[in-house]
């Protein structure tokens, strides 16, 4: 053990370089390099406000990236609750003073950045939950002491997102939680006893949904309901997708978001506008550069010595799964239209910074991949 | 210590056991939801793209319909008559104009509008979608124009253009022959599927006349301007044009000389006239007066030019030549005189004493000369019009035969078939008819003024015209047309027709229809003969020569004399109201009656009368007597159709079948 933490001590600074997973930052770097042409087709084919500040995140959040990958694995386990309670600290006061816009309290002004803090705490709570579970031994871990702390840790989030309201993001942290208590080994009926709860409550959430929320889901279930109203995104969304066919309408030929019949092609639906102008081989190859990164994120996971750092990555590729999922599925009209991101493609400085984080901690548990933390 | 290691290392193994272990399950969870966008993303990007590609283009792409062109009508040669003007427009599409309400006051300053045009563009706006054409002006004067395009940049939204709009070069000449084009109505909308379907605002239409008859030849086809636009329904750019079809152009059989002419005849008097190609049946000149400049209703007639003409008490809405009935009078006596002929009634030598009048069961029936022809043959009562003899030959003839000659050669008939809608029939009666239609009998007294023209029988002036012509080609059928084809029938070929009708039935002594199946081809024209005996006709034609060119005529004095222009023509004088006693003593002159009250003045006449080729029909509304009123008129009119007969040879001779 003491040999081992020695070695680890030891690294030299082009030892740790040489130990990065490049074709992890390559995958970084393509969907860099597609979401800033995408973000120059949203602009209508000029380098205008939108294309100039994804560039600069990416640049920045990228080089901070590479910085942060630096950091021991020791620092982000050691780190890791107070992380969590200063992102938790950020959401209150995003509740409290929070900036408002279209609606939702979510984002707090820290001067240089307008900060979204529950993007973070998608990164959050899963760092907060593998270092809890890290020293916890398998046969404790279902024990109630331990349920209720994890739910609460969980919850606490959720509530605060809720209230903003952010449905979209709630869910994704709370289906990150849930991942990684999956993963940490949570007793399976405790899962199956949940989801039971969930259907028999379903009914009972709807009511108290927001009438819009309540719309989006009918509509859902029926477009062409109110194809002007709460359906058209869906439709107009399907359309241009479809209109994309085998090889695409090509580079600023998107009739659909060109003409503005998308509607938020920035964020939630920077996907379809990808998908429209470069059509199925161009999604494909998206799918295809996500797939390798989630692949490449599990792999350095199971490479990991320490429970911290596995936990930390299976739990991360499986939350950008979801992330990417729900939002492929939303806009291909498979699931109900609920506000959520696709990793590093959409537009958003949080988004952006927290899946930032997450790989800098995949790298430095590559790097740090024998370092045992007590 | 050794024992906390281990077993901490063997529940570190389970820890991780279990973490590879759920991975490994999470793992193809992932798989099964990969697959399952990726099989969406093909259901939509490869088997439903088509379906999507359409439903994009449909958002993207909406179309602009432009008006189309009208076709235009030529006359014989070629003239236009009926053509299309380039007018200056000011177009506003709505949803392009940010505030509509202050471009429409700034607009108002500038044209300027009066409050009720301004309030009519509003109420129009209201009516129509956003994103279709409002027309706020559809005919400025350059100045306004200029004055448009000078302050365009303070008019965002409005569009000067450029556009085209029926004309009429020849005003009032054609008004009644062509009608008059006017925007469409919700009836032409409904009863026409073509103007329907092609129909954008503004629209111009045919309301009457040719214009409107030939609708579906002269409307032409849509341009469509396809624009790119947005989702918010702004044009971005135009993607293509496709060029509208212009009408097709129809070519009439008129003579615009002749034409003016007659407008000039009749100028300050109700009536009408028509010349007729006793042959071919091209009409030469169709006019009715008073006429009215048709170019007032495109833009929408102004109310007080609308109220002059629709309170004319001379009608000039209608047209006289077609549409008129009227009491043919004397102007029927060839055929009566023919009919009692063919029916072998009385020969040509069978004389009646004129004394002035003649007394039947009570009645008397007055001649219009009043001390009476004294012995009259019928030659000499065709020539002096001798209505006493008249009375007499047709007590004897009887209306049913006279009838059948007089539809025969076209009374009572309509004289195209459904190239007018406002066409009218008139009516010959018979003994028949009158129990059908008034449910009591025929009162021989009745017999005796048809057989002047009078009582019930009615009459448009154009089957007068074709009555006259079919009479002058030696009593052969003739087809009236207004429309100039190609691959015309010569003047020897028709020629030869009727001669084969006559000499066909002379040999074989046969029903007129087997001599007509047996030469010509079916639907071919036949030309067959109306007479039985042709000897009867000429012996008419020549009576009438005489009525003109005899001293005693009723016609003599508008005689032409060079045998070139040299006509043969029957007046007639109709009455209009029943003549009392003492209005009989007076003897008023023309003049003296009230002018409602006056005689219709007629005027049928064929020339050249050696080889004749054109019949004419002169018809002055209360114009008095017919040799004072229309014999003159006809005698300027005949002039000018044989000076133009060259001319007109020369057209239709190209227009000729080769056969």
């Amino acid at each position: 053990m003491f040999q081992q933490s020695s070695y680890t001590e030891q690294l030299t600074f082009f030892q740790k370089l040489r130990s990065f997973d490049f074709v992890l930052i390559i995958c970084v770097l393509i969907l860099g390099l597609i979401s800033n042409f995408s973000m120059y087709s949203t602009d209508g084919g000029e380098f205008l406000y939108h294309t100039k500040s994804h560039l600069v995140r990416f640049l920045v959040f990228f080089t901070m990236m590479i910085f942060f990958s630096f950091l021991s694995l020791r620092f982000w386990h050691a780190t890791a609750y107070l992380f969590y309670v200063i992102v938790l600290g950020f959401l209150v006061w995003a509740s409290l003073y929070g900036i408002t816009a279209s609606g939702s309290q979510r984002w707090i002004n820290l001067y240089f950045i307008n900060l979204q803090p529950s993007e973070l705490m998608k990164i959050a709570i899963i760092v907060c939950f593998a270092r809890y579970f890290h020293r916890e031994q398998i046969t404790n871990v279902s024990s109630f002491k331990n349920i209720a702390l994890s739910l609460t840790i969980l919850i606490l989030p959720i509530v605060l997102v809720l209230s903003q309201p952010d449905l979209g993001t709630s869910i994704l942290i709370a289906a990150s939680g849930v991942i990684v208590l999956w993963l940490a080994g949570l007793n399976i009926r405790y899962f199956v006893y949940s989801s039971l709860v969930l259907l028999v409550s379903f009914p009972f959430v709807i009511s108290f949904l927001k009438p819009y929320q309540k719309l989006r889901i009918l509509s859902f279930f029926n477009p062409d309901r109110d194809p002007l109203g709460a359906g058209y995104q869906i439709i107009q969304s399907k359309i241009a997708v479809g209109s994309g066919g085998l090889i695409g309408k090509g580079f600023l030929q998107g009739t659909q978001s060109y003409l503005e019949f998308l509607p938020e092609k920035h964020t939630d639906f920077i996907f379809t506008l990808f998908s429209e102008e470069h059509g199925f081989i161009g999604s494909v190859f998206l799918l295809i550069v996500y797939a390798i990164l989630i692949y490449r994120i599990i792999k350095i996971g199971s490479i990991s010595r320490s429970y911290f750092g596995r936990l930390f990555c299976y739990g991360f590729g499986s939350a950008i799964f979801i992330y990417i999922a729900v939002n492929m599925s939303m806009v291909l009209g498979l699931l109900p239209i609920v506000g959520s991101p696709l990793p590093i493609m959409s537009y958003g400085g949080s988004s952006m910074l927290a899946t930032m984080i997450g790989i800098s901690i995949v790298m430095s548990t590559k790097i740090y991949n024998k370092q045992i933390i007590n | 210590m050794e024992d906390k290691v281990f077993s901490d290392g063997d529940s570190n193994v389970r820890k991780f056991n279990t973490i590879n272990r759920r991975v490994f399950i999470l793992s193809i969870a992932k798989g099964v939801i990969f697959t399952g966008i990726l099989a969406r993303l093909f259901s939509l990007q490869i088997s439903d793209s088509k379906k999507y590609l359409t439903l994009s283009d449909k958002n993207r792409l909406r179309e602009w319909r432009l008006p189309p062109i009208r076709g235009e009508f030529k006359d014989y040669f070629g003239n236009t008559i009926a053509g299309n003007t380039e007018v200056y427009q000011l177009h506003v599409i709505p949803e392009q104009v940010e505030n509509f309400k202050n471009l429409m006051v700034r607009l108002k300053n500038i044209l300027p509008l009066t409050n009720k045009q301004f309030s009519k563009i509003i109420k129009k706006k209201n009516q129509q979608k956003p994103w279709e054409t409002l027309i706020i002006s559809e005919n400025l004067t350059w100045d306004q124009f200029s004055k448009v395009n000078f302050y365009l940049h303070e008019l965002s939204g409005a569009k000067p253009v450029l556009s085209v709009a029926r004309s009429y070069p020849f005003k009032e000449n054609y008004t009644h022959v062509l009608g008059y084009v006017a925007q469409a109505s919700e009836n032409d909308l409904l009863n026409n599927e073509n103007i329907k379907n092609k129909h954008v605002p503004g629209l111009r239409v045919g309301k009457t006349g040719l214009e409107k008859s030939f609708e579906n030849e002269l409307i032409g086809t849509n341009g469509v301007q396809r624009y790119e636009v947005n989702a918010f329904g702004k044009r971005i750019k135009q993607v293509n044009f496709l060029e509208g079809d212009k009408g097709k152009e129809i070519k009439l059989t008129l003579d615009t000389e002749v034409q003016k002419l007659c407008n000039e005849l009749l100028d300050n008097k109700a009536g009408s006239i028509s010349v007729m190609d006793i042959y071919t049946g091209e009409i030469v000149a169709m006019h009715s007066s008073p006429s009215f400049d048709p170019n007032l209703f495109l833009y929408g007639i102004s109310f007080k030019d609308w109220d002059n003409i629709r309170n004319n008490p001379n009608k000039p809405l209608i047209n006289k030549t077609i549409s008129g009935l009227y009491s043919p009078g004397s102007t029927i006596k060839p055929i009566v005189a023919l009919s009692a002929l063919e029916n072998n009634v009385i020969s040509p030598n069978f004389k009646v004493r004129c004394t002035g009048k003649m007394e039947m069961y009570g009645q008397t029936y007055h001649c219009w000369k009043k001390k009476g022809h004294g012995v009259v043959d019928l030659r000499g009562a065709i020539i002096q019009s001798c209505d006493t003899y008249f009375y007499e030959m047709s007590r004897k003839l009887g209306v049913d035969r006279l009838k059948v000659t007089a539809s025969r050669f076209g009374l009572g008939n309509k004289v195209f078939q459904n190239l007018y809608g406002e066409e009218k029939g008139g009516l010959f009666p018979s003994t028949n008819w009158k129990k059908a239609n008034l449910g009591q009998g025929w009162v021989l007294g009745e017999t005796l003024i048809t057989g002047i023209g009078q009582g019930y029988v009615q009459t448009t002036p154009l089957q007068l015209c074709l009555m006259t012509a079919q009479l002058a080609n030696g009593g052969f059928k003739i087809y009236p047309t207004l429309i100039s084809t190609k691959n015309q029938e010569s003047l020897e070929k028709i020629k030869y027709k009727m001669n084969q009708n006559l000499i066909d039935e002379e040999k074989y002594d046969s029903s007129i229809i087997r001599t007509a199946e047996k030469f010509f081809k079916p639907g071919e024209k036949d030309y067959k003969r109306l007479f039985r005996n042709q000897e009867n006709v000429k012996f008419v034609l020549e009576a009438m020569f005489a009525s003109t060119n005899q001293w005693n005529g009723t016609s003599y004095k508008s005689r032409i004399e060079d045998p070139k222009y040299q006509f043969a023509g029957k007046t007639g004088t109709a009455q209009v109201k029943k003549i009392t006693e003492e209005q009989r003593e007076l003897d008023l002159e023309t003049s003296q009656i009230p002018y409602k009250d006056r005689d219709h003045a007629w005027f049928v006449a064929f020339g050249p009368y050696k080889n004749p080729r054109y019949s004419i029909s002169v018809f002055v509304e209360h114009g008095g007597s017919g040799s004072k009123a229309a014999a003159p008129l006809a005698k300027q009119l005949i002039k000018k159709v044989i000076d133009r007969h060259e001319e007109r040879e020369k057209i239709r001779k190209r227009n000729l079948v080769d056969i």
